[in-house]
Formats: C-alpha cells, structure tokens, sequence
C-alpha cells in the first residue's frame, strides 16, 4: 500500500507520519497520534462526535482525508485545557450540567469552541446553529446551549 | 432523619472532568498490541434458509484469523426465552441477522473478506405484522419454540405459534363493567419499532485466555448479567469470566442485556486467544442489534356520565420481531402497567409478545410504558371528549388514590406517591384551559395534558451491593456494579456515602470502571432502580464503615462506640468536641504513641434485596410485581402551522413524584433529556420495512433524532416529593418516566388544537399536514 508522507501541526506540536491515501483525519488522530478524545459515532459525518478544527474551523474528521491535512492545524478536545488547567469552556460545560455519558461532548466542546473564536457574543440561535450537527442523545441540548452561553458570559473567546 | 449536607444538593458529577477533556476511556478507544478486529456477514433477507456458505476464499486471504458460521456455535442465548444463536445456523429469521463473522489483523482485511464469502439462500415469505403472526396456520419464526428452554412460571412461549408470552391480567367483571357504563368508547393505537440510538455504538474486546478462562471489555449496562450468560451459555464457572465496563456512551435500553459478547469470545478463542474487538458501525446499531418493540393496542374503555372508570378492555400486540431477548418481559410490565395510573374497577387485558421477521426488540427506556401510555392516554382523551368533559378533570376524577385496588390487586397507600399532584402541577403550570392566541393566522394552538406511571420490571429476587473501602488519607471508596452511563447515579450514591459516613464528598469517590472481579454483584443497571437500590447499599455499607469507625475512634480516645460523634471526617467523644481524632488515622487501624495498633482497614459492606415481591398469576395477573412506582404527569403546549403540518413545542411541562430528589440539577437534566428522547418518538422516529422485511431507514440519513433545533422553545421540570418509605432519603426512580407520556401529551395537544384524534406514531408534519387536508375536505 502507497503511503504518504505529511506534516501537519496537531494542538500545537508538528507531527510528521506516512498515511495510506484512504486513511480519514479521524482515523490518524485516534490510531496513530492516540488521540481518543474525537469519537466516531456514525463514519458518515452525520452525528458530529468526531468533531476537530482544521484551520480553526469545525469539521467531521470521519469525512476529511489525512492526506487533505498535510501543512494545516488541527486542534482537538486534547488541546483544549491548558496545563492541567480546564478553559472556559469546559468549565462551563461543568458548571451549566452539559454532560452526561460524554461521548458526544468532545466533539461538542469543539463546534462551541469555533463559534466562540469567530463570533464571542452568540445568540441562543447562533448557538443551537453551531451545534445543529452534533447529536446528543442524553442531555436534550438545553444545558449545551446554556453552557455555551455562560462561556460567552465569562468571556471565552 | 437527620439532616443532610449533601443529599439534596447539586453536587456536580465527577465524571464531567474526564469526559469534558476527552479522557474517559470507552472500549471504543482502547486496544491490546496483538488485538484482532472482527466484522460479521449479514443476511439481506428477513426469512430464508441458509442453503450453503463458502468460507475458502476469505480464509486463503492473508491477515484473516478466524472465520466462524453458526454451524461453529451451538450455544443458545436468551435471557428469559433461549431461542437465539450467537450466528444464524440453518435459517435467517431478519435482515441484518449475522451469519458469519471473520477476525483479521485490521478491519479492512476483514471486511475484503467479507466480500469473498458467498452464501446462498432460500428465501421464504416473511411473517411481518405480529397481528397476522398470531392467527393459525402463519408461518411460525421459531419452529421449535416448545423446545426452547425459558424462565418458567413468570413466562409462557406457546408451542406451535409465534406467540413468545401472554400476560393476562383480569381483575372484576368486565362484562359487567362495560353493561354499567353510559359511554363506551374504542380505540385503536399503534407505535412503530424504535432504535434507541446511543452516541457510542456496542463495543466489546473478548480475550479468551487458555483453561476456558475469558476476560471481556464491552460496553454493557450490566457487567454481571454479561458474566451470568457467559456462563450459562458455555457452561462455564463464574470464576472463569471476568467483564469490565469502563464508561460507556449512553445506554437506554439498548446495552442491558448481552449482545456482541458471546461472538467476539469464540472469534478470540478460534483465533488461538487473540483479543478480538468489535464495534458496531451505526447502520448495525439499526439494522442488526435490537430495537423497542413496535406496539398495535385496542382498546374499550367504559365510564359513567359523572366520568367515573368502570371498565377497560385492552389487548396489547407487541412485535417481538426475531427473538424474545428483553421483550417478553415489555410485554409483561407493560400489561400490569396496561390501565395507567387510574383506579379501573373492571379491568381485563392481554398482552401478546409474538414473533415476526424483523431486527428484535429489547428493553428501551421506559420498557413499555411509553408505547401503553400512547394507546390509554389517548382513549382517556378520547372518553373525556365523548364525556363532554374536561380531559384534566376526567383524570383528575380516576386517577390512582390511597385505598383504591390497582389492577393486580395492589393497595395504594400515602407512601406510594401522588399522581394527581403531578397532574395538579402540570395544570396549573400550563394554565389549564386558557387557550393561547395564535400568533398568525395559519397557526393554532393547543393545549394537552397525560399521566403517567411506572415501576421497575424486575424479577423479585433482584438485589445489589455495595463495598466502602476507607483509604489512608481518611477518603473513601465505593465499589458497586451498576454502571453510570450518563444517568448519574454515581453522584447520588456519592452524596448519599459523604452523608452517612460524615465525610466530606470531595473525599468519596465512586469506582469507575466495574469489573466483576473486584465490584460486588449488582443485577443490572435498568428499569431505574439503581440509585434506589443501590443508594440503600450504600447506606448500609456507610453505617457498616461508620460503626467501625466509632469503634476504633473509642479505643483511640478512651471511650465507647456509642459515645463517639463524626463529622467532617473526624470523630470525637460526643461532648467533648475538643477529644478528636481524623478519619485518616483509623482508616487502616489506630496505633498509638508506643507503637501498640487496634482496629484494620475498614471495609462498609451492604445490600439490599427486592422484598415482597410475587410473581404474577400466569391466568389473572394478580400479584405484586413493583418495589415502588414513580408517578408522573406531563403537559404540552404546541402551535400547528395548518399550512405545512408542522409543529412546535412552545413548552413542555414534567411533574415527577421523585419522593427525594437527591440532586436536583442532575434530576432535571434527566427529565430535560428524557422528554427531548420522547420528542424524537412522538415527532418522527421509527423504523419502516418495505413488504419483504427490509429496513428502510437504517442510518441517521434516513431516521433522525432530535438536534438543538428540535428542541421546545421553553420546559419545566417539577418534582413532587412524597416519601418512599423504604427508598433511599425517600427517594424513587425518576430516568425513563420523563419520556413516556410525552406522546400522548403531544397527541392530546394536536386535539384541542385540529379536533383531530392521530393514534398512530410518529406524528410527522406530513400525517398532520394529510389530516389536516382530510378534515377540510370531509368538510
């Protein structure tokens, strides 16, 4: 099997690994970077639990290449606390009750974490668009959206 | 009782940490250096004999480790009815059935090899609609059901038929009843089959060790459930199988009983004990493992002019689909919850579980009481209309009171909880019969309210336990089986330990991962009984610790047991505070200055066991099936876009008589979960079959769950506390109550809002919108 050699930089550390063409962005992050915390619920882009940014901007890694990643930023929920230290947003999702069996919730953390970047004072609207794509099964959205507004209150950005 | 720190705060989870930063480990994310991944080959027909399989090219394939067909397994499977195989042998009974399985070193080489086997079937007719299944001369699912070994005296497979169980329950004179009433009204319902969808899809890892030994990591809701049929099923001792559940993503139902396990073990043992993973893709999720069962009700229910119930007459159809697995036992609770929480003099119901050729069903949240409540809720609704009546008033004139007989022949007593307070909070948080004003001229709106019940479906020998061990720094841990897949409980038990032990809670913790090795039995995590039984446990197992404590702290300072006090994780002579001594040094046992030591590490143990339970007469259903029921009510007010059929939920309201809440934010994120879980019933989940059996929407493309968008526009969560006696701080099961009358209440809703009765789910825009239009042209 051909493989490719690409560099990509994954929360914030430059990662150099030789993937097959076929290999999704999902699939590199959890098998040959260990990174777990992006989940697959459905392979087909449609549940939104393997969400990471590329670039900044939120997408299902189940349906982006590896290849597609090579010289581009990825974050995941991996690199969103910082020295042991949860942000705010995270502490938000705690605080506001947004969790329950947690598997949705990295991939939600992340569509939160893109509209906050790019929009710091979203409304209830704006944030039930931003998390349309991320199914919960558990919590019946209202405490995300609560928590992503509290968030936004306490100055995440 | 004294009074409490803890219990009764919204302590947060524990768990939020690890989940929030993507660290909790599922069996999705875990792996062993020499692990195999393994696929299974599925049958595209609903009914069909199995003429042949050809394996040789698939296992000329390099890479491919084990190929096993059902010929491979003879073991029998069924936690009340044992009529399934690990993998279809001779005949497949539903499309997606697995036939073979293949483990390979990846999941590609598995899945090419997939490709190169050839199986070649006969197909035959599938029986499809369980009403039909019932008649004589249909073709029967299961040939050899009255060879079928299953749980006697509670359950009754019909030999020669496809029907797996009735339940009966009679109480009064039915006939009479219905002479002795002034209106008589009929109704007939129907709820479809049900994916419970869990984010996380089933995932096991089986380990088959050598000396018959296995060790399993799945994503189960009842590690020890998982190890008893192990067991039975391979006729091995307990001590040889060792299950651990590590978080799991959501649950509903779905992961109670015991699904991929069995396979993935005899792939691991055929593969000379390599760890063998499979995860279901999600179309399995729909198509392969069980579902709710689809439910036709019809129903007669007779009243007086003044409104009073004298009668109901219901038969229940429940579509087993394939295999029995938990729905034998929906049939049954949802037959002795089957009148509501209504006071019916004269009640007479069937309840039949029958097999067809469809993806099974199993226990989903609720385990029938959502799918009974659509059809009783609705024809109270309809009787009340007939009654000329208020629909909140006819409840409020039958519904279950201390005194009144339920229809097993259970007492209500002033310990049992009050619907007609939930039903009173719901009316007046809606505003009860004052009718909102559209906001445009193509919407209506309307109003709706339904009751609601439910008890544990349990058998009566159903028990739990509980270890406390107290750490060096005075800290404490519990051990105990039931899983935490969401609900919370672990919290709750958490702050029931912190109380009991008078320690501080950020000093309890609760053991995550179960692991049948170390964690004491528990039954399994369902029918929401954990955190009562399990909170009785650990009440048992904190005195157990705590009197230990005294002892040790006694000797310590000078003292008797009786006369030691604790608090904050300290202990001291009672009036004398300053004489203290911290949990930390009795923790292990207390040594004094000379070196002398007294006491050990202290270890709480507790248990409780179901009491007083019977089972239920299999000719009139007499008998006491509940531990404790939890009453609810829910109300709903909903605008209807005439034009589209569309629907909103404007507000949707939810009483609960939880006896105790124990945490109340975690309390209400249940109910707000539940009733959005409820939604996706009532609006527009469900799967559909084409003629021939085949799954049409298995896949989140074709079946959609609630998003953000789908939400209510506002919701109320309240909770009634009237004290269970014997529940934990008085506490009862609140989990699966917040979904199920959500679709009756919706139902009745769209009546006072159209004047038109939908007894048939899900309510999608396009049946509304099509009822709509007939109205007006019957018009």
């Amino acid at each position: 099997m051909k493989l490719h050699e690409i560099t990509l930089t994954v929360n914030g550390t430059r990662e150099t690994v030789s993937v097959p063409a076929g290999m999704t962005l999902l699939e590199l992050l959890r098998e040959k970077l260990y990174l777990t915390g992006p989940k697959e619920g459905c392979g087909a882009g449609e549940c939104g639990a393997c969400t990471v940014l590329l670039d900044g901007r939120p997408v299902t890694s189940c349906l982006v290449l590896a290849v597609e990643t090579d010289g581009k930023e990825v974050r995941t929920i991996e690199g969103e606390a910082t020295d042991g230290q949860l942000s705010t947003l995270q502490q938000a999702f705690i605080d506001a009750g947004a969790i329950q069996c947690g598997f949705c919730t990295p991939g939600m953390v992340m569509s939160a974490r893109a509209l906050l970047e790019r929009n710091p004072h979203p409304s209830d609207a704006e944030i039930t668009e931003a998390i349309a794509g991320n199914l919960c099964r558990c919590t019946g959205y209202e405490s995300i959206i609560a928590a992503v507004r509290l968030a936004a209150e306490r100055g995440e950005k | 009782m004294s009074a409490t720190r803890y219990v009764g705060q919204s302590v947060p989870r524990e768990d939020a940490i690890p989940k929030v930063t993507g660290t909790a480990m599922f069996v999705h994310d875990m792996s062993f250096p020499d692990m195999l991944h393994a696929v299974t080959l599925k049958s595209p027909h609903a009914a069909a004999r199995i003429v042949s399989i050809d394996t040789p090219a698939a296992r000329a394939l390099p890479g491919v480790r084990a190929i096993l067909t059902g010929d491979d397994l003879p073991y029998r499977l069924g936690l009340y009815v044992q009529d399934k195989l690990i993998l279809a042998r001779g005949r497949v009974r539903y499309q997606g059935e697995p036939v073979v399985a293949i483990a390979a070193d990846t999941l590609e080489i598995a899945r090419a090899a997939c490709d190169l086997v050839a199986i070649q079937y006969e197909t035959e007719d599938p029986v499809l609609d369980p009403r039909e299944a019932m008649k004589s001369g249909a073709r029967l699912v299961h040939p050899d059901l009255h060879t079928y070994s299953y749980m006697k005296g509670v359950f009754a497979p019909k030999p020669h038929t496809n029907v797996a169980h009735q339940q009966k329950i009679r109480k009064g004179d039915i006939e009479a009843g219905l002479a002795s009433s002034d209106v008589v009204v009929q109704g007939r319902f129907y709820n479809p089959p049900a994916p419970h969808v869990p984010l996380e899809t089933h995932a096991v890892i089986a380990h088959a060790l050598p000396d018959d030994h296995m060790e399993i990591y799945t994503s189960a809701q009842s590690p020890y459930t998982v190890r008893n049929l192990l067991c039975l099923s391979f006729d091995l001792p307990h001590a040889n199988v060792r299950v651990h559940v590590p978080y799991i993503g959501g649950g509903f139902g779905g992961k109670a009983g015991i699904q991929l396990e069995p396979l993935a073990y005899c792939l691991s043992k055929a593969a000379g004990g390599r760890p063998v993973k499979i995860v279901a893709t999600r179309e399995e999720e729909f198509g392969t493992l069980p579902s709710r069962q689809g439910l036709h009700t019809n129903i007669t229910l007779g009243a007086t002019n003044e409104g009073k119930i004298k009668a109901l007459k219901v038969k229940y159809v429940w579509d087993a689909d394939a295999y029995a697995d938990y729905g034998v036992n929906v049939g049954r609770a949802g037959a002795y919850a089957g009148a509501g929480p209504y006071n019916v003099p004269n009640c007479h119901i069937d309840s039949f579980v029958v097999y067809t050729n469809k993806v099974f069903g199993t226990a989903y949240r609720g385990f029938g009481h959502l799918e009974v409540m659509w059809g009783v809720e609705r024809a109270m609704e309809i009787a009340a209309h007939k009654l000329d009546m208020d629909p909140y008033e006819f409840r409020m004139k039958n519904v279950l009171r201390t005194g009144d007989t339920t229809i097993t022949g259970e007492v209500i007593t002033p310990g049992h909880g009050r619907p007609d307070k939930c039903l009173q909070a719901v009316a007046q948080s809606l505003d009860w019969g004052k009718k909102d004003t559209p906001v445009s001229p193509n919407k209506v709106c309307g109003k709706g309210i339904a009751a609601l019940h439910k008890a544990p479906a349990m058998p009566t020998y159903t028990s739990c336990s509980a270890i406390i061990k107290l750490n060096e720094d005075g800290s404490a841990d519990i051990l105990i089986s039931g899983v935490d897949m969401g609900q919370g409980t672990y919290t709750a038990l958490r702050q029931i330990a912190a109380d009991e032990l008078k320690l501080q809670i950020e000093k309890v913790h609760v053991t995550w991962e179960c692991d049948t090795a170390f964690s004491p039995y528990d039954w399994q995590t369902v029918a929401s009984r954990f955190t009562f039984m399990g909170g009785n446990a650990v009440i048992e197992a904190s005195r157990d610790a705590l009197r230990q404590i005294k002892e040790v702290a006694g000797i310590a300072l000078h003292s008797a047991p009786e006369h030691i006090a604790c608090e904050n994780g300290e202990a001291h002579v009672d009036n004398h505070p300053e004489v203290h001594v911290p949990y930390e040094k009795l923790a292990l046992g207390y040594t004094f200055e000379n070196g002398n030591s007294v006491g050990g590490p202290i270890i709480g143990r507790g248990r409780y066991i179901a009491h007083g339970l019977t089972n239920l007469d299999l000719e009139t259903g007499q008998g006491l099936p509940a531990q404790f029921w939890t009453y609810g009510a829910q109300g709903v007010e909903v605008e209807v876009d005439t034009r589209t059929g569309e629907i909103e939920i404007v507000n949707m309201v939810t009483a609960l008589d939880a006896g105790k809440v124990i945490n109340p934010v975690l309390a209400r994120e249940q109910v707000i979960g539940g009733v959005v879980q409820g939604l996706g019933s009532t609006l527009f989940e469900g799967l559909l079959f084409d003629d021939e059996g085949h799954l049409l929407n298995g896949s989140f493309t074709d079946h959609k769950i609630p998003t953000a968008k789908d939400i209510p526009r506002h919701t109320e969560q309240i909770f009634i506390e009237t004290p269970q006696p014997d529940g934990p701080y008085g506490a009862r099961g609140i989990a699966e109550h917040p979904m199920i009358s959500v679709p009756s209440a919706v139902a009745n809703a769209l009546y006072n809002a159209l004047g038109i009765d939908f007894n048939t789910l899900p309510l999608t825009s396009e049946r509304i919108y099509r009822a709509i239009h007939k109205k007006r042209t019957d018009q």
